[in-house]
């Protein structure tokens, strides 16, 4: 695998809370254009994962590359900056405003204070919204406060949010948590459409979902590496079954 | 060698004082500790309570020497079992007709119970009047022992010290060593699954905020053995103790401990050296610079998110 | 032009409120009161402008300063040491054993002037310490308090302990600062005698017009993204932040923008009042100015205004009349406004006051048999606070105040 490829590559990486590792000396490597989903039982780290690659969370040890640019040490915004973006567990969108103001916020201009003051709505910025809102099925909502939203189009608008961003890497904590079985439908073609020309790191439990949806499967077993590779090879590794069922 | 002894004997006073002092905002951050380490609310009220404690001493003994002065040098137990139960109530009630419908707003709890504090102050002054009170003290409270020639240390003094040390061993049992400690603790750090496992955590927050309020209640009660009440005594603490309990690291008893200790003692060491006025300000922005360097304060752990 | 009538007005409803403000100011007050309630009015305008700052500060931002004290102190003291120096001059003084330096230093024994009140010799020297002075506090308390990420009540006690520490200092350190009286017996503004009638009528025009320009100014703030990035950080902090926003930029200006405006407040009251005290910078003044803005509504610039003048007329008016009932009234306010409508007068104005107004033409407009099939005022949540604009283009002062939300 050449080096240049590689659009994410974390190594050794560690964190610790009060002497509990979390994520333990893990290794991961997300080829350019690859949509990875990691996969574990409860507590596997999955999400402390996500936390650590975009600073949420500050490693204990080792390294977080993006496109060969050192993570750990950088601030959240930076990171955001750098092209990575990243969807919470729970929606987590403007409830006060509404749908377009919520993607509008997220475009990536004006950004310091002064930049916000003088932010205009330009119709480059119009064009945006719109386009972003159709693509995540929110075209005819884009005046009503978020807080009206279903469950499932909160998600889908914090999906919107990240597009705004035009993140090279997105992660994506659980996005069909809590969605029906039309939404999960609709969330996967999304998925699949906006996955092309970046890559995504996507979190979920749903394994019909994740076979719909993944190049590559990781699972992630008490902060370290279980097993790597296709869906149907991790599916018939014994370690996997076992952490799945064997207890 | 004359000059050693007088130079030690000032610093054994100084540090007396310096204990006087920490044993002052211990007992005043205990009460506070319970209710913002654990509930995570804010009671500006709280110094008010204190008063209250300070008033029921007084009431307590001015009705003792006036009808029944035989029982003068035991009336203080009684006091301090008093002004524990009548601040319990009041906080009891306040938790219920306040408290209780601004979890969620930290921010409002704190306008409301200043609020608050203001009514009870100007209820104070209306009951007592504007002019500063003092409990007579029994006997066996007034005087002082002299452990060397030239060191002087007033009962009072240890009297309150020893108070602060058993409220002190008392709730550190209650909180780590009781069912009800449990509790508690059970509910700061989940409350949706403490409700689940049959906790009533209404009643955990009702009994937890009427218990720091009867412990102000007996600060109040050992305030009166140095010092007089008027309706602002409580109040005149209540940033020192704020201060002290965040600086402890609000979730930790041995960390509001410390904390108290090391404010008191900064205070009295600088008082020493310059004005006393100079010597609070001092201390205050040696807590704020500390507290913007380190706002998770002296002690606290790395949790997960 | 067009987005200045929408951003800075706020449309149509935004002109009218500021012109109801602005006619009650200019014309209403200084007619219907005497010289000396007009002069205390000019006082609370003074307070109105830390009120209109917490607005933006607290309301918006969700940063509850109880130190606010402090900035309309610093502007206050920095105007008054300018009057002091100009009233401190050597044919005056010349009683004192050191002539030409303020009299409480005399009394002090103080024989030469401390080096930080040279500047304030110079009057450009004075202007910019007014402003300057406290937007630096503010910015160092801000930098250091929100790049590590320190918020809610722990914000909040820090800055009371920041007010305590002031009011302490000022008092304690009497030779330099005049101590618990303050700085007193100002007389003239570069030769401008402050006490005359003239003087304050003018010194009241002069507050007013700065106040409705500070309100402007807040309105283009929350119109602008600035706006609606408190409201979202406020609501949901980390959101903004892996938007690729520096979270803590944005409260450290928010909270430098009210203290510039208290540092204003401060100056106006200086000079319209004639001097400055430890009193106005304290733990109390500071969440007294806080309840100025909860009653008139903290989403509300306009509604800060009327809640501070209502309150300071309330309390005048208890402490002249009935001075032992002023607490109770004040303490109970904090409790019904806190409990029971957190967005003050102006929610209570959106939520009953305008959807009546509202029916009220509607009803006349169905009267003159005009179909009425759209209400003019979307009302179509009875029973909520708050009614959202339907345009996301103009949040107008009253129409799109947005509810106030638990901030955790």
């Amino acid at each position: 695998m050449a080096k240049a490829e590689l659009a994410l590559a974390v190594e050794g990486l560690t964190v610790s809370f009060d002497g509990f590792k979390a994520v333990d000396d893990l290794n991961l490597y997300v080829d350019q254009n690859e949509l990875r989903v990691v996969i574990g039982p409860n507590g596997a780290g999955k999400t402390t994962l996500l936390d650590l690659i975009c600073g949420r969370t500050r490693a204990s040890a080792g390294s977080v590359k993006f496109k060969d640019k050192e993570l750990t040490r950088m601030p959240e915004h930076q990171i955001v900056r750098a092209g990575v973006g990243r969807k919470f567990q729970t929606p987590s969108i403007y409830e006060n405003l509404t749908v377009f103001e919520n993607l509008e916020v997220s475009f990536p201009r004006g950004r310091t204070v002064f930049g916000a003051m003088t932010f205009r709505r330009s119709s480059e910025v119009i064009e945006r919204v719109h386009r972003v809102a159709e693509e995540i099925y929110l075209e005819d909502r884009l005046e009503n406060a978020a807080e009206l939203l279903s469950h499932g189009q909160k998600q889908w608008l914090e999906i919107g949010m990240l597009l705004m961003q035009e993140p090279e890497l997105m992660m994506l904590d659980e996005p069909v948590a809590g969605m029906s079985v039309t939404e999960r439908q609709k969330t996967a073609e999304l998925l699949n459409r906006i996955a092309v020309g970046r890559s995504m790191i996507v979190i979920e439990h749903d394994m019909e979902f994740v076979e719909n949806i993944a190049h590559k499967v990781t699972v992630l077993h008490q902060g370290k590496l279980l097993a790597e590779g296709s869906m149907e090879a991790v599916q018939a590794n014994p370690k996997v079954i076992e952490v799945y069922l064997g207890h | 060698m004359s000059w050693f002894s007088e130079f030690g004997a000032i610093l054994a006073m100084q540090g007396f004082n310096g204990l006087s002092v920490f044993c002052v905002l211990l007992l005043m951050a205990l009460g506070l500790a319970i209710i913002f380490g654990q509930m995570g609310v804010i009671n500006m009220a709280h110094g008010e309570f204190l008063t209250i404690g300070a008033y029921t001493t007084y009431l307590f003994s001015s009705l003792t020497t006036s009808y029944a002065p035989a029982f003068a040098p035991y009336y203080f137990f009684f006091a301090i079992a008093g002004a524990f139960l009548i601040a319990f109530c009041v906080g009891y009630l306040v938790e219920w007709g306040l408290i209780r419908h601004l979890y969620r707003r930290p921010l409002d709890t704190l306008l409301a119970t200043w609020g608050l504090s203001l009514v009870m102050q100007q209820a104070f002054r209306s009951t007592f009047g504007a002019k500063e009170v003092s409990a007579t003290l029994p006997d066996w409270l007034m005087g002082s022992v002299k452990p060397s020639e030239s060191i002087d240390i007033p009962i009072n003094g240890l009297f309150v010290m020893g108070l602060t040390v058993i409220l002190t061993g008392m709730l550190a049992l209650l909180l780590y060593r009781s069912q009800w400690g449990l509790r508690v603790r059970a509910t700061t750090q989940n409350r949706i699954m403490s409700g689940a496992v049959g906790i009533n955590t209404r009643r955990v927050d009702r009994i937890t905020f009427a218990l720091g309020c009867g412990i102000a209640g007996i600060a109040g009660a050992a305030f009166t053995t140095i010092g007089s009440t008027g309706p602002t005594s409580g109040s005149l603490y209540i940033v020192d103790t704020f201060l002290t309990v965040v600086l402890g690291g609000a979730a930790s008893l041995a960390g509001t401990i410390a904390s108290a200790f090391t404010i008191a003692q900064t205070q009295a060491t600088a008082e020493f050296f310059m004005h006393g006025s100079m010597a609070k300000v001092l201390t205050l922005s040696a807590v704020v610079l500390i507290l913007m360097m380190r706002p998770q304060g002296l002690f606290s752990i790395k949790v997960r998110r | 032009m067009k987005t200045i009538y929408r951003n800075v007005l706020g449309g149509k409803a935004g002109t009218l409120d500021v012109l109801v403000l602005a006619a009650i100011l200019f014309a209403v007050f200084p007619f219907a009161l005497d010289p000396f309630r007009l002069s205390l009015l000019g006082k609370y305008l003074c307070y109105a402008f830390v009120a209109v700052g917490l607005v933006l500060c607290w309301g918006y931002g969700g940063i509850l300063s109880l130190g606010q004290g402090v900035f309309f102190g610093l502007g206050g003291y920095c105007m008054a040491m300018y009057l002091k120096l100009e009233a401190s001059d050597p044919v005056s003084t010349k009683i004192q054993s050191t002539p030409g330096i303020p009299d409480f230093m005399d009394w002090n024994q103080i024989t030469s002037l401390p080096w930080f009140w040279e500047p304030f010799k110079s009057l450009p020297l004075t202007v910019i310490a007014v402003l300057l002075v406290p937007a630096l506090l503010a910015f160092i308390i801000g930098v250091a308090m929100f790049k590590r990420r320190v918020k809610d009540v722990y914000f909040s006690i820090v800055t009371q302990a920041i007010a305590l520490i002031l009011s302490v200092l000022i008092i304690g350190q009497q030779g330099m600062t005049g101590g618990v009286n303050g700085i007193t017996d100002l007389k003239t503004l570069h030769g401008w005698d402050i006490r005359s009638d003239s003087a304050k009528y003018i010194l009241y025009y002069a507050s007013g017009v700065l106040l409705i320009a500070g309100i402007l100014f807040g309105r283009f703030l929350i119109a602008s993204k600035v706006g609606k990035l408190l409201l979202a950080m406020r609501d949901k902090e980390e959101r903004v932040r892996f938007s690729g926003y520096d979270v803590a930029n944005f409260k450290v200006f928010v909270f430098v923008v009210a203290a510039l405006f208290a540092a204003v407040g401060g100056a106006l009251f200086t000079l319209q009042v004639g001097f400055m005290s430890p009193s106005f910078v304290g733990i109390v003044p500071s969440i007294e100015m806080v309840i100025f803005a909860a009653v008139g509504g903290r989403m509300s610039l306009i509604g800060a205004v009327y809640g501070t003048l209502l309150v300071n007329f309330g309390k005048t008016y208890f402490s002249e009349t009935f001075p032992s009932l002023w607490l109770y009234f004040m303490g109970g306010l904090f409790i019904l406004v806190v409990m029971l409508f957190p967005n003050g007068i102006a929610g209570l104005m959106d939520s009953h006051v305008r959807p009546w107004l509202a029916r009220r033409r509607g009803a006349r407009l169905r009267n003159a048999e005009t179909p009425a099939d759209a209400p003019p005022v979307d009302s179509s949540l009875p029973g909520t606070a708050t009614v959202r604009s339907p345009s996301p283009l103009a949040p107008g002062e009253g129409a799109s105040t947005p509810r106030v939300q638990p901030a955790h």
